[in-house]
């Protein structure tokens, strides 16, 4: 019988990639006063995620690299505060192009996952 | 950005002694797994776009107030900010899943989730730096 929930380590391995892999790229990537690394993780986790979609990954694969790996290594949170950080900043164009930027980034992403393996 | 403007990289995976990045390692992973699994939860309690918005929208609010405090009274500490922020909280949130879930919804669920996620999310910042300020006591602001 399929247990009603699926095992902690599949989401959680990937999540500590994910998480590991982000904080490496934050480490690596840094434009001075613009939260690049944050934008850079979004977008290319976006595609990776959209791959795996379009893939065809299996559930246990899904949830290690899907749910677990990219859903770790993007963030929304560490975005959020940024932008709000720059808006209060008087950086207020910036703020408003890096809300925009996340969100087109990670749409071009997605399409050119589609675009590719679909 | 200065060290005081980012959010991400507070940590040391590829500078100082080994033992300070294997700690850095080990406090972000610990966070990575734990933030990970709970949002896979709450996409099983609330299935769809709702769990992904609720867990975004949370943890934009403890991520605001960790942020914050940290600026305003400093009462937690480095590692503390690590293991919460780096690894719970930016686990815990997601943009990939945001942005995927979206683009596979029809027009007027993919504007309403884009709209309630930003509207809510930068709120939710907005009102965990509140909360960073009256727990700094208006020490500084």
């Amino acid at each position: 019988m399929t247990p009603l929930v699926d095992p902690a380590y599949l989401v959680g391995l990937g999540g500590v990639l994910g998480a590991l892999l982000r904080t490496l790229v934050g480490e690596l990537i840094t434009v001075r006063n613009y939260p690049a690394s944050t934008l850079l993780v979004n977008v290319l986790g976006s595609f990776c995620l959209a791959a795996l979609t379009v893939l065809g990954a299996e559930h246990r694969l899904a949830l290690l690299l899907g749910t677990g790996a990219c859903g770790s290594f993007t963030t929304f949170s560490s975005f959020a505060v940024e932008t709000v950080r720059l808006w209060e900043d008087g950086e207020r164009v910036v703020a408003a192009f890096n809300a925009a930027a996340n969100l087109v980034g990670a749409g071009l992403a997605i399409a050119l996952a589609w675009l590719l393996l679909g | 950005m200065t060290p005081a403007q980012t959010v991400m990289s507070t940590g040391t995976l590829t500078s100082g002694p080994l033992l300070a990045r294997l700690e850095t390692l080990a406090l972000v992973a610990l966070g990575g797994f734990a933030g990970a699994n709970c949002r896979y939860v709450a996409s099983l309690l609330v299935p769809g776009l709702g769990g992904t918005l609720l867990a975004n929208v949370v943890g934009a609010f403890l991520l605001g107030f960790v942020f914050y405090e940290s600026r305003y009274a400093g009462a937690l500490s480095a590692e503390t900010r690590l293991v919460v922020a780096t690894g719970f909280l930016s686990s815990f949130t997601t943009y990939s899943t945001f942005a995927l879930q979206s683009a596979q919804s029809a027009v007027l669920p993919l504007v309403g989730n884009v709209v309630a996620t930003y509207a809510l999310g930068f709120a939710a910042v907005v009102a965990g730096r509140a909360l960073a300020r009256r727990t700094a006591g208006g020490a500084s602001a």
